[in-house]
């Protein structure tokens, strides 16, 4: 019994065994609408998202500008649709370091058990001693803005968490009968944590993989619109809520639409978190 | 009696030293943060027209031409005996006077943060438990989903719309309203961003109790069922919602740092903020030395509260 998750589930019709998950269905749509978006948004757009044009300034929405323009006279509905590649380009980028490091760091520590345990046990705790945004904003501070920045900072942070739950996850299936019966075979250690073990603690990183990418995506939206992340002209969805700011009185829709799009893709995300978890729980 | 004591004492013992090794790694990694600066910090800090005389003068003042190891002496005797991490760059002021000074907008924020993350995410649990898998279960399950992708900035800027601009209950920033009326809604944003994390939590262990026998002796004894969830249940869900803020301390710090900048609060937040504007690596080191142990500190503290507070742990231990 020491199959991989996918080969067992190839075995019941898998199509039907997703759609019985309405989270599954609802975040596929949901964050599929927002992926085709930025997918095809030279396509969609009705203006260049860098055009400017200060006659036509801060016109509220309508047939021509559907969310209105900004304070440059550019079309806030194409920049959306932009912006929507940029986070989520960083996004996906930004976890992968993070992800492959704390996966390993945490299936090592949870096999080995003992003294290397205590050792990731303790950088993990020290790690999150800090908070969060405060030791994220200090490395920026160092690093520098913009992409780098934020690559530098959430792989020396991020990687934390993965290690946290992948841990966890490897200390109960060490504990299997199979990987006992791997071991006694004669198979190394290595073998027995890349093939045995690895496959079953898996499917929990890549559940969080999700809630992650939810939670990179707000931080880059605020550090852009700290003015620490998307430098100008590149059009975020943080750095468009920053300049709507100063017209929140009378212009509210200018840094409202940005959030509201945070929001749907996180919501999205989540939910094909949640539905992943309900599809894999049920082996 | 004696033999329940003595695990606990050594539990607390084991968890002070644990707390201790932590503040010792925060102290290291925040010395090591300037390392992260492409090239020499001098130079990068005072920009290529810099003159020689002037990035010399800077090296010396941050003691880059000492040895790794006698920087971080330096650092350490200075941060014990003086509690701080130097000097301001800009300024010239000793960090933890700058820090003390901006205490006080950044303690009533997470205060009252606290306050209204307990006030709001117990009944919502609450609401939720009862009708485990009906409608208010599902309704909390999405505002939750929704909440953790909610940016606490953007959600501070919703507040303000709603509550400043088109009620006008509250101001827009500042404290010129003084203490609780500028600090409500900042409060209010940064417990918004952690009342997710809390509902989650809570609502498992809420349906565990509800679950539990005291409870039906009690509906067995024909008390009525509003009466079993104020006095009992809610009983044992207000600890364990405090304790679950103390764990998530760390995540409402940073967040309230980031809130105190939308709304122009003159706390930690909005130093930090200004000394990462201006490069000021004394100020930026302290304000990360300062907040990461105060978590460490408050770790420490609900940690052993919630094993007092509940013999299943003392058991565990």
């Amino acid at each position: 019994m020491t199959v991989a998750p996918a080969a067992v589930a190839a075995n019941v019709p898998q199509r039907r065994r997703a759609l019985a998950h309405p989270s599954l269905i609802a975040g596929a749509v949901v964050f599929g609408a927002v992926l085709l978006a930025a997918l095809l948004a030279p396509l969609i757009v009705t203006h260049d998202p860098a055009a400017q044009n200060l006659g036509a300034a801060l016109l509220p929405p309508s047939g021509e500008h559907l969310l209105g323009t900004d304070y440059l006279g550019r079309d806030v509905f194409s920049r959306l649709v932009y912006a929507a590649r940029t986070d989520l380009r960083i996004g996906a980028v930004t976890v992968i370091v993070p992800f492959v490091a704390g996966t390993l760091l945490g299936s090592v520590a949870g096999y080995a058990g003992g003294r290397v345990d205590r050792l990731l046990g303790y950088l993990v705790d020290t790690v999150l001693a800090f908070p969060f945004y405060v030791l994220i904003l200090a490395i920026v501070a160092m690093v520098g803005t913009g992409e780098r920045g934020i690559y530098v900072a959430y792989a020396l942070v991020g990687w934390v968490a993965y290690a946290r739950v992948t841990r966890t996850a490897t200390a109960v299936a060490v504990e299997r009968p199979w990987v006992h019966a791997a071991r006694e075979s004669g198979l190394s250690h290595r073998r027995v944590l890349l093939r045995h073990v690895l496959p079953n603690t898996l499917p929990q990183a890549v559940v969080f993989l999700f809630t992650d990418v939810v939670f990179v995506i707000a931080a880059v939206v605020t550090l852009s619109y700290l003015g620490l992340g998307i430098q100008p002209p590149t059009a975020d969805w943080g750095s468009m809520i920053a300049d709507g700011r100063p017209f929140l009185t009378t212009k509210w829709w200018l840094a409202t639409a940005p959030g509201l799009a945070v929001v749907v893709t996180g919501v999205g995300l989540s939910l094909l978190a949640d539905g992943l978890t309900d599809l894999w729980g049920e082996r | 009696m004696k033999a329940s004591v003595t695990p606990l004492a050594r539990r607390a013992a084991h968890a002070l030293l644990r707390a201790g090794g932590v503040a010792a790694g925060v102290v290291v990694i925040a010395f090591l943060l300037v390392r992260l600066i492409p090239g020499d910090a001098a130079t990068a800090l005072l920009g290529s027209r810099a003159t020689p005389t002037a990035v010399a003068q800077l090296r010396e003042r941050l003691g880059l031409n000492e040895s790794l190891p006698a920087q971080f002496w330096h650092f350490l005797t200075r941060l014990v005996t003086h509690g701080d991490t130097g000097a301001s760059l800009v300024n010239g002021v000793p960090t933890r006077e700058l820090i003390l000074a901006r205490l006080e907008p950044t303690l009533w924020l997470v205060a009252f943060a606290t306050v209204f993350a307990v006030a709001l995410s117990v009944p919502l649990a609450l609401w939720a438990a009862t009708h485990r898998d009906g409608l208010a279960d599902h309704v909390v399950r999405i505002l939750t989903t929704a909440g953790i992708a909610m940016p606490a900035f953007w959600t501070g800027l919703l507040l303000i719309l709603l509550f400043s601009v088109r009620l006008g209950w509250f101001p827009v920033g500042g404290v010129r309203d003084g203490y609780p009326t500028s600090i409500v809604l900042p409060a209010l944003t940064a417990a918004v961003a952690i009342v997710p994390v809390l509902v989650r939590s809570l609502r498992a262990e809420l349906v565990e109790v509800l679950r539990a026998d005291f409870v039906a002796t009690l509906r067995a004894a024909g008390l009525p069922e509003r009466r079993i969830l104020a006095r009992h249940v809610l009983r044992n869900a207000a600890l364990p919602a405090l304790v679950l803020v103390g764990t998530n301390i760390s995540y409402l710090l940073g967040g309230a740092l980031i809130v105190e900048k939308v709304f122009a609060l003159p706390g930690l937040g909005d130093l930090m903020f200004d000394a990462i504007g201006s490069r000021d690596l004394p100020v930026i080191q302290g304000v990360v030395i300062y907040t990461a142990l105060a978590v460490v500190l408050v770790t420490l503290v609900t940690d052993h509260l919630a094993t007092v507070l509940d013999p299943r742990l003392r058991r565990a231990a």
